[in-house]
């Protein structure tokens, strides 16, 4: 016996990189869904969907979650940012993306938009960190190509160059 | 998409309570960082979902006018650790709760979520039962307070009756005045892995930093769900502080806990880092109090 399912919908408003938008999406929807679904944004990657890989990872309201864990219908009122927002009016880069490329910090490319947006939430706050700090910030993603390191070192330059300081050059 | 049945999606405390009496077989939903990845394994396929996530007014930290510490249940850990009365007066709250999970899951995992599971498990739940933490439920009948060693009844369940939300945790201030405490999750990694004991101490001692006038110590995965280690704790009180202390103190939990075999960990080995990790974290906490040993 198959019971009838009623698709329930419910319309969303919310800012995305920036711009006004709303949608009617199915409840079922997670953030990730949506984004991909209904706004194109392909940055944000479907991987282990259970919370654990971070390559879907977003902002919202300033800080990173990741959105295969998060109802779409949850966005009401939220400020979201996705790698698209960081591009240019050109399509430049943003200086932690040159900083990815520069430090040979991408193989395959599928964790970097997630990497790139918690290095935002990072970068943003201002701070200066250590180096285990640093990795313990990070430590929500999975990379299975670069070993990490390549990775840290653009993030650690980046938050350098911002802060105006030297890199310590011990490396 | 989840494969859920119907999402209601509260709007109020008092909506969350209508809906929890409309719609009784529908799992709550704080933060969703178990209860979606459980939708995803398929164990909780065509359920329905009441969503309190949307409920602010359960979000943050305050001070009451008696001294009691109110954490809302939608808090999240993150912001739990940076909390200003946390690190002034539950420090080790803040530093157990950085240790969930990783930055995402922090951002989102709440401990009210962490605390509704009834798992062993949890990285808040050892410090709030050495904390005599107290837990707030909401329901049909007005507020209902009780004790979280209550509040637990065995793994997976705990006390939230038919219509009732959790609403807030509270630290009487009697509990954490004074103290100062160190939390150690053993784990096999330091990110995205869940604890194979966790240990959560607090001492507070005498004017001169002499004598441990209380210790209290609670495991996590000690048990089927988390205690506390009464024979350790009276082991310690009213003690000149010293490393024999330290080391009396942390034998003494073998008389108390159960721990289990897993495939995490060993019967053996579990008891093993318990007596090691009650000591470290005695020790810090004795150091954090400004003891000398």
């Amino acid at each position: 016996m198959v019971e009838k399912h009623v698709t329930q919908y419910q319309t969303v408003h919310f800012n995305l990189n920036g711009r006004d938008v709303e949608r009617t999406v199915d409840v079922r929807a997670s953030l990730t869904d949506m984004l991909r679904n209904d706004f194109r944004m392909t940055s944000v990657k479907k991987g282990c969907e259970v919370g654990e890989c971070g390559a879907c990872n977003v902002l919202i309201d300033g800080e990173a979650f990741n959105s295969c864990i998060y109802l779409a219908v949850w966005a009401e009122g939220k400020h979201i940012r996705t790698l698209e927002g960081l591009l240019g009016p050109n399509g430049e880069l943003s200086d932690i993306q040159q900083a990815f490329v520069d430090e040979a910090a991408i193989q395959c490319g599928f964790c970097t938009p997630g990497f790139i947006l918690t290095a935002v939430e990072i970068l943003e706050s201002g701070k200066e960190y250590s180096d285990d700090q640093l990795r313990k910030l990070l430590s929500g993603h999975l990379c299975r190509c670069t070993g990490y390191e390549n990775i840290l070192r653009a993030v650690k330059k980046t938050m350098y160059r911002r802060l105006g300081k030297e890199l310590p050059n011990h490396e | 998409m989840y494969d859920m049945k119907a999402l209601y999606q509260a709007s109020s405390v008092q909506d969350a309570v209508a809906l929890r009496l409309a719609h009784p077989d529908a799992q709550i939903i704080a933060g969703g960082s178990d209860v979606l990845v459980q939708m995803r394994e398929g164990k909780r396929a065509g359920a329905e979902l009441i969503s309190i996530y949307g409920l602010d007014e359960l979000r943050g930290i305050k001070l009451e006018e008696d001294g009691t510490l109110r954490i809302g249940s939608l808090t999240s850990f993150s912001h739990i650790t940076r909390d200003p009365l946390i690190q002034q007066y539950v420090n080790v709250l803040g530093e157990a709760v950085d240790q969930v999970g990783g930055p995402q899951i922090r951002n989102i995992g709440t401990i009210g979520g962490n605390t509704c599971n009834g798992v062993t498990s949890a990285d808040s739940a050892s410090t709030l039962f050495a904390y005599d933490a107290v837990i707030e439920l909401t329901g049909p009948e007005g507020v209902r307070r009780l004790p979280i060693q209550e509040f637990y009844i065995r793994a997976g369940k705990v006390d939230i009756r038919a219509g009732e939300i959790q609403t807030g945790i509270l630290i009487p201030r009697e509990s954490y005045e004074n103290t100062f405490g160190h939390y150690i999750k053993y784990a096999m990694r330091n990110a995205m892995d869940i604890a194979t004991l966790g240990t959560s101490v607090n001492v507070r001692l005498s004017a001169d930093k002499k004598t441990v006038e209380r210790a209290r110590v609670a495991f996590g995965v000690a048990g089927p769900i988390p205690m506390r280690a009464a024979t350790a704790e009276r082991t310690a009180a009213g003690q000149p502080v010293s490393l024999e202390l330290a080391e009396a103190f942390s034998a003494a939990v073998r008389e108390d806990i159960n721990p289990r075999d897993s495939w995490r960990a060993a019967r053996d080995f579990r008891m093993h880092i318990a007596v090691e990790s009650a000591k470290r974290a005695f020790i810090e906490s004795v150091r954090l109090a400004g003891g000398e040993l």
